[in-house]
């Protein structure tokens, strides 16, 4: 070898070590975007692993629940650069996935061996797959949650209490079986006075502006026998969403909100029923499990004195919830896609998900829900378990925005407003409905 | 021989510039100065609102850049102008803009006429009336959602008081009667101290001799007040309506926070109708023909006003 080719060789060696040192040194800083809320908080504490591991530094936009979708489907819709991973809403897939905002994950998962047979199966068709029941992925299940229920334990547990409860409905006073239960517990405890205190029987979803009151109505009408359309003919709503059964649900729903709720309830969401239920006004409170784990500790409700119970049966014994929770995805417009992705690779692992628990988490990776320790970790783990087994979701189509809206209107004016009866409410969701879709050229 | 104004500065200009210049007219001088004013309304106020007449026209929809936009002519105003939430929205909006405007008036002259007469501790009287314009509408909206709230608010409290009604037993923000009216009482109390600052600045460019004058003619207080008070104030009277009454056609923050627009629709404004089209169900086209109706109305409405205003001022 001659002195000019050891020269060229050294020269060409010390040219690529400086590309893989300086390859090595740069960190990329990613934006990771969700709402603003307890699990985002655990969530910054677990990526400080992710942070040591990769050199990336994580920043994170969080954005309160509601305004949460107002700001990320204008920063979507709009090509911005703000996020390069996005905790979306279930409901977004479809807008998502059809406009090119969130890139497809497949390919991904193959290489990286990531499979969604690992995760809980309702979580993978509500955050991930696009159309539903496809094997299509734009997310990865983040974070499973469930619209479930808490009770005042302490409270159930008074012998009294007990006594009186026996006497009036003939069954002991215990969560609910059906919501006729549910809706004698909570008339039982309106404007009675424990402890000196006025107390009220439950507190349920209502708030109008963004996805309250459609998520508490849901809830219940599932088990009503609501469904969304015909099984065998797609967006063919008519008998389905306005039937008999779905109008006995509303009904009920309305009965529950004139009879049981704290006065001023009329606006009520996640936050509200969350302040209700610490503050010892309501013996009974509908919310996702995610605000679970704050009543555990919390100094006035926490402990033995409160109590989980998945959502109670219909009349026909049919028991579903409504699906919260949501997956994450990469941001088509993000330059930093690449190192996004090796977020969601690492967030994928069992070890990073069994912590994401342990840190308030609900992880939707079946290795940690179906670890045989998991239903007795925590008090409400179990009640996760069973409501996450009995989940159904809001449709999840581009236009689920305009869908969600004309429920919200047509829920709220019969229940809190009192306009019309249950059938003409949702005979006029039928129609908002019908004419969103056939704007769509779904018929 | 001393200089004047335009000869010094035609002295102080130096040669090379003042070459340039020579020659200009004074027409084109000032279109000049004009033309950067006109080029900045052309980009951020012309612009748009032709945009908004050609997207009105069309189904475009943000949220769908992969979907064809259509030209659909004049079906997104046939639709909005044949919608009975449409109206109803409309409805709402007008009973909040006449109660807000009628109770802003005789509050905001009644506190006015007041203010103006001379007594002990007005400057601070006049200063705490103030107040509550200086806040932000959110935040006024937020807190007022406290007040009314049934079982720790202060104006259920005060309710109960004055009439032995349980405060737990209504609900301002809840009740389809009461909400409409909630969303008045605030704005009544927030914006009142603007009105009164404006007739109060009307009430003090009254020169005080043709009080004077009216004394020596022995007119009762009544009818100085109808004769020369009223009169002499209207114009400002009637500029603050107009800028109130524009202020509350567009009102959107304040009821968002307060009520968010229920229960039901009671409340929802065209301001909050308009933004749930544009910003929620994303629906550009048909938002932009709602926004094209709205503007068409206020201006319309503003331009008669106007026109009353200056027949007014004339008189």
């Amino acid at each position: 070898m001659s002195v000019k080719q050891l020269f060229k060789r050294a020269f060409l060696a010390a040219v690529v070590a400086l590309g893989f040192s300086a390859g090595a040194a740069r960190a990329t800083d990613l934006t990771l975007c969700w709402a603003a809320w307890d699990p985002a908080n655990a969530l910054v504490e677990l990526s400080k692993e992710y942070e040591a591991q990769s050199g990336n530094k994580m920043h994170f936009e969080f954005v309160p629940w509601t305004s949460f979708a107002d700001r990320m489907l204008n920063e979507l819709n709009s090509g911005g650069k703000l996020c390069d991973l996005m905790i979306g809403d279930s409901q977004w897939i479809g807008g998502a996935a059809e406009n090119g905002q969130y890139i497809k994950l497949n390919d991904f998962f193959d290489a990286n061996k990531i499979k969604m047979d690992d995760f809980i199966p309702a979580t993978v068709v509500g955050y991930s797959e696009w159309p539903k029941n496809t094997p299509n992925y734009w997310a990865l299940p983040a974070f499973g949650d469930v619209v479930g229920w808490t009770y005042r334990k302490d409270w159930f547990a008074r012998p009294e209490l007990q006594a009186e409860f026996k006497k009036k409905y003939g069954h002991d006073l215990a969560p609910p079986t059906t919501f006729d239960e549910l809706k004698q517990i909570a008339e039982f405890f309106q404007n009675r006075d424990i402890d000196g205190k006025k107390v009220y029987g439950a507190s349920i979803y209502t708030e109008r502006g963004s996805e309250g009151i459609t998520m508490g109505v849901m809830d219940v009408l599932y088990s009503y026998g609501f469904k969304y359309d015909n099984p065998d003919k797609p967006y063919d709503m008519e008998g389905f969403v306005n039937s008999a059964d779905a109008v006995k649900g509303l009904e009920f729903y309305k009965s529950l909100y004139d009879c049981c709720v704290p006065p001023g309830s009329s606006n009520g969401y996640m936050t509200e029923g969350v302040d209700a239920f610490k503050s010892g006004q309501v013996a009974l409170q509908m919310n996702f499990a995610f605000t679970w784990p704050g009543f555990n500790t919390d100094a006035n409700v926490g402990g033995d004195r409160t109590g989980y119970f998945a959502n109670p049966a219909g009349p026909k014994g049919d028991k579903f919830a409504q699906l919260g929770g949501q997956g994450i995805s990469v941001v088509a417009a993000s330059d930093k896609k690449d190192a996004a992705l090796t977020y969601i690779k690492w967030f994928a692992q069992p070890s990073v998900q069994a912590k994401w628990w342990k840190l308030g988490g609900y992880s939707a990776l079946r290795a940690v829900v179906e670890d045989p320790g998991f239903a007795k970790s925590q008090p409400y783990a179990q009640t996760f378990l069973d409501s996450m087994a009995i989940v159904k979701d809001f449709w999840a189509e581009p236009s689920y925005a305009t869908l969600l809206q004309s429920s919200q209107k047509w829920f709220h004016d019969y229940v809190v407003a009192g306009h019309g009866t249950a059938k003409q409410a949702l005979d006029g969701l039928v129609a908002d409905w019908h004419a969103t879709f056939e704007e769509d050229g779904k018929y | 021989m001393s200089l004047n104004l335009a000869q010094r500065v035609a002295s102080a200009t130096p040669p090379k510039l003042a070459r340039r210049i020579r020659g200009v007219s004074d027409r084109t001088i000032a279109w000049l100065f004009v033309t950067p004013t006109i080029l900045l309304l052309l980009a951020v106020n012309i612009f748009p609102l032709i945009w908004t007449i050609r997207l009105s026209l069309t189904n475009f929809r943000t949220n769908r850049p992969n979907n064809p936009v259509e030209f659909v002519g004049l079906e997104n105003y046939r639709k909005i102008l044949t919608n009975p939430d449409t109206w109803a929205s409309l409805q709402a909006t007008a009973h909040f803009l006449i109660w807000t405007i009628v109770l802003q008036v005789v509050l905001g002259f009644s506190l006015a006429y007041l203010i103006n007469k001379k007594f002990r501790g007005n400057d601070l009287w006049t200063t705490l009336i103030v107040l509550p314009m200086m806040l932000s509408p959110a935040v006024v909206g937020n807190f007022w959602t406290f007040l009314y709230q049934p079982q720790i608010g202060l104006f259920n409290y005060f309710i109960e008081f004055f009439s032995g009604v349980d405060p737990a037993s209504f609900s301002m923000i809840g009740d389809v009667s009461l909400a409409p009216w909630t969303i008045v009482l605030v704005d009544t109390w927030m914006w009142t101290p603007f009105v009164m600052l404006i007739c109060l600045a009307g009430l003090r460019s009254i020169p005080p001799s043709i009080y004077e004058a009216a004394e020596c003619d022995r007119a009762s207080k009544w009818r100085q007040f109808w004769t020369i008070t009223l009169p002499m104030a209207l114009p400002f009277l009637m500029l603050a309506v107009l800028f109130r009454g524009i202020e509350n056609f567009k009102m959107f923050d304040l009821v968002v926070q307060l009520t968010g627009g229920g229960p039901g629709a009671t409340t929802l404004l065209t301001s909050i109708d308009l933004k749930r089209e544009a910003f929620e169900k994303w629906r550009t086209g048909f938002a932009s023909a709602y926004a094209v109706i709205l503007f068409v109305t206020v201006f319309g409405l503003a331009s008669i006003y106007v026109k009353a205003l200056n027949k007014v001022k004339d008189r």
